[in-house]
């Protein structure tokens, strides 16, 4: 009698067995991004909310893995939408067609700024791109060759820098946001080193390598993928600078300080306008061969790029999202809406 | 008499007096461990009761809400189909303007109605479809505040920092000090966390999503690993012959207990997911790899128990005749389930805990709907609180605390069952 409890796992193989042949699906399926997910998220509850499909499940799975799930082929088992903090590479579209994923949508939705900030117990920073460069790079050239980076304190780069150590928190080497901060802020800054530019007109990869590799002597300290983390230790310690998107500093604003790069702010209006320089787009592509299999991808990017959402005064930008110039927005809408698709060049 | 044993001479005294002294350092290094241990403890649970508490109260504004008929059912049609799409977020807008009538221009009225939460109007949908009789009166509710304005009710907002650098602005907090010297302001336990599911609203968000989620994977962990575990178990104690075979099989159990739990999400994903093609972000799933993963700790402690069966128990049911499956079934298992259950247990505690294999079949997920079964999407509590502890909003904070102590309650729910049926069963000899 007891071992009849034995056929229970056989019962629930059986179940696991029969869930692989239930195929047909009636619910939204998003990947992507991280620095997407805040906004996906808000999009998906308002959609579940406000209309008769179901809320769509949003998974984080950074931008890179999103897009490889996304390309893993077409059918109610790969994902309908896959966010991005950056563009699509040539090579995933190439992927993507190699799995039969053809017809891609692209929807920009927004900018993402990346701020330095620090403890308002401090002064405010006012840093060039070249000064974020020469503060962070692990090589940097002084007196026209390449050395180990000699500087300590932020005063050994400009004497109107404050003399305290170079310590800045930020995220690791396997995050979105500093893949963008490496190449906005610190290619930017290497670019306007003449001895670099020449470089990367004769060897670009030597160039890249210069640009990309940030210093591992302790000045640059990575502080793990969790934003809030980095905001906890700024408070705390006064003299760091932390690395992490807007949406952290418009949420703390009243413990933590954006520093000026190339001498503009990051606010909302300076991001939105272009004005800041370390900012990037943010996209999310669509799955055209699922729409009219899965139901309600065309409402939700509907939804995501109507003016309630993602306009200047939409509840997206209350969470964060910087909305694209209005002009641009029209476009995208009338585009998305139309699905019209990328084109592979 | 006594005084001859001991020792008289001087040295002997002292070597007496020396093995006193290193005895009472032992005791005292032991008892200082155990202290250091109950500090940081205490310490750990302070801090996550003192920033968790707050989150499981709410404050909320009463308000009188007009069910004006022509928003809702112009042609008072009474049809549920119509009152659904009606514009509820305007019939709070129009409650707040009601109240603070001098306040106009787009801006301010915006700020005014960013005080109340986005989910007060689907919760007065809610209650018309419920009651259609509700259109056309008007009814005192309490509607939740957005998640600023509770923070500034639970002290979470610095008036004296610059305007500009708050997240309410000078005319939110005074409208909001109008209203609760007219006694419109009320904390009240929050029901929303208990009953909802997730939201990328503080004030909204709930745990239920994940508390089912967790009760669903774990209970297919369960089924899966127990049955298994026990059977595998008594046939390598009770009956394999001792050979080659089975001493490999050993080593191979106990290894795998020790692999790090990210391999059975890589299993999970490319087996369960790829080649069987069953459905992402389920509990099925996640619970069949969290079964793998604690069933390496349910068959090792399954066998130490019954290794401590007295062999006597077995050679006396033998002795009057008992087939082998008799003694199994009829002394060795009852004997040994109360360390079986232990075991189970604390391997339940540890998949409990688990996010890391859960990350490969997406189960890490913004999940809204609450689970309905072992298919549907869901997530667990640990990776609720992952989630919730990444997000931007600082009211997102008090709930990942909150969401501890959860996790923590369904925990010390778990070991009480386990001290509780191993304090019925045990039998001493």
């Amino acid at each position: 009698m007891k071992f009849r409890i034995a056929l229970l796992p056989l019962a629930t193989a059986v179940l696991l067995l029969s869930a692989g042949a239930a195929e047909a699906r009636d619910q939204l399926r998003i990947v992507g991004s991280s620095t997407v997910f805040p906004f996906s998220t808000a999009v998906a509850e308002q959609f579940g909310k406000t209309t008769s499909f179901k809320t769509p499940v949003v998974e984080s799975t950074g931008s890179g893995g999103g897009l490889k799930l996304f390309c893993s082929g077409v059918g109610t088992r790969t994902p309908d939408i896959t966010n991005s903090s950056r563009r699509i590479k040539a090579s995933e579209i190439a992927k993507c067609a190699d799995h039969g994923v053809t017809e891609i949508v692209e929807v920009k939705i927004g900018f993402d700024g990346i701020v330095l900030a620090n403890s308002k117990a401090s002064p405010r920073y006012t840093l060039t791109k070249e000064q974020i460069y020469r503060a962070l790079a692990k090589q940097v050239p002084v007196d026209g060759k390449l050395v180990d980076n000699p500087y300590r304190k932020w005063s050994d780069l400009d004497a109107s820098l404050p003399g305290v150590k170079i310590e800045v928190l930020g995220p690791p080497p396997t995050s979105g946001t500093r893949d963008a901060f490496v190449e906005l802020a610190m290619e930017g800054g290497a670019k306007q080193i003449p001895m670099l530019s020449e470089l990367k007109a004769t060897d670009k990869q030597a160039f890249k390598a210069v640009a990309h590799t940030i210093r591992e002597d302790g000045a640059y300290i990575e502080a793990g993928e969790n934003d809030n983390l980095i905001v906890q230790k700024l408070e705390a310690n006064p003299n760091a600078l932390g690395v992490f998107g807007f949406s952290f500093l418009d949420q703390n604003a009243d413990k933590i300080q954006g520093s000026r790069v190339g001498g503009v702010e990051p606010t909302f209006e300076n991001i939105a306008s272009g004005e800041y320089g370390v900012s990037r787009s943010l996209f999310f592509y669509v799955k055209k061969a699922h729409v009219g299999v899965v139901p309600g991808i065309q409402e939700y990017v509907a939804e995501f790029t109507s003016e309630r959402a993602a306009g200047d005064e939409g509840y997206l930008a209350d969470k964060g999202l910087i909305p694209l110039p209005a002009a641009e927005r029209s476009l995208v809408r009338n585009s998305a809406g139309g699905l019209s698709l990328l084109s592979s060049n | 008499m006594t005084d001859r044993l001991l020792p008289t001479d001087e040295s002997a005294a002292r070597h007496l007096a020396k093995r006193h002294a290193a005895e009472r350092r032992f005791r005292s290094y032991g008892a200082s461990a155990v202290g250091a241990a109950l500090v940081v403890l205490v310490a750990l649970l302070g801090s996550i009761l003192w920033r968790g508490l707050p989150a499981f109260t709410s404050h909320e504004v009463r308000l009188e809400i007009h069910f004006d008929a022509d928003l809702l059912d112009p042609r008072g049609s009474g049809d549920l189909e119509v009152l659904g799409r009606g514009d509820y977020g305007r019939l709070v807008k129009l409650a707040l303007r009601a109240k603070f009538d001098q306040v106009t221009g787009r801006r301010e009225r915006r700020a005014l109605s960013a005080l109340v939460s986005s989910g007060a109007a689907f919760e007065l949908r809610e209650r018309v479809l419920a009651e259609p009789g509700l259109v056309g009166t008007t009814r005192l509710f309490f509607l939740p505040l957005s998640d600023d304005a509770d923070l500034f009710f639970k002290g979470g907002v610095d008036v004296s920092t610059r305007e500009a650098d708050r997240r309410l602005s000078d005319a939110q907090i005074s409208w909001l000090r109008v209203l609760e010297a007219e006694g419109r302001i009320e904390s009240r336990i929050s029901r929303r966390f208990f009953i909802s599911g997730d939201s990328r609203e503080p004030e909204l968000a709930g745990i239920r999503g994940a508390l089912v989620g967790s009760l669903w994977t774990l209970l297919i962990t369960l089924l899966l690993s127990f049955p298994t575990g026990v059977a595998a178990a008594i046939y390598m104690e009770e009956f394999a012959p001792k050979n080659r075979l089975t001493d490999f099989i050993e080593v191979n159990i106990n290894n795998l207990a020790a692999v790090p739990s990210i391999v059975f999400g890589l299993l999970g994903l490319a087996v369960l997911l790829n080649f069987f093609g069953m459905p992402r972000s389920a509990p099925l799933v996640g619970g069949t790899v969290l079964a793998l993963m604690t069933l390496p700790t349910v068959i090792i402690t399954s066998r130490s128990a019954i290794r401590a069966v007295p062999p006597s128990v077995r050679e006396a049911a033998l002795g009057i005749g008992a087939s082998s499956l008799q003694v199994v079934s009829h002394h060795v298992l009852p004997l040994a389930l109360p360390g079986i259950l232990t075991g189970t247990i604390i391997g339940m505690a540890r998949a409990l805990g688990e996010t890391a294999p859960l990350l490969m079949i997406g189960m890490v997920a913004f999940i809204v709907d609450v689970p309905s079964g072992p298919t549907s999407p869901a997530t667990v509590l640990p990776v609720q609180i992952f989630l919730w502890a990444d997000a931007p909003e600082r009211a997102f904070l008090a709930k990942t605390s909150a969401a501890i102590l959860v996790l923590l309650a369904f925990l010390v729910a778990m070991n009480l069952v386990a001290v509780l049926l191993r304090n019925r069963f045990e039998r001493r000899w």
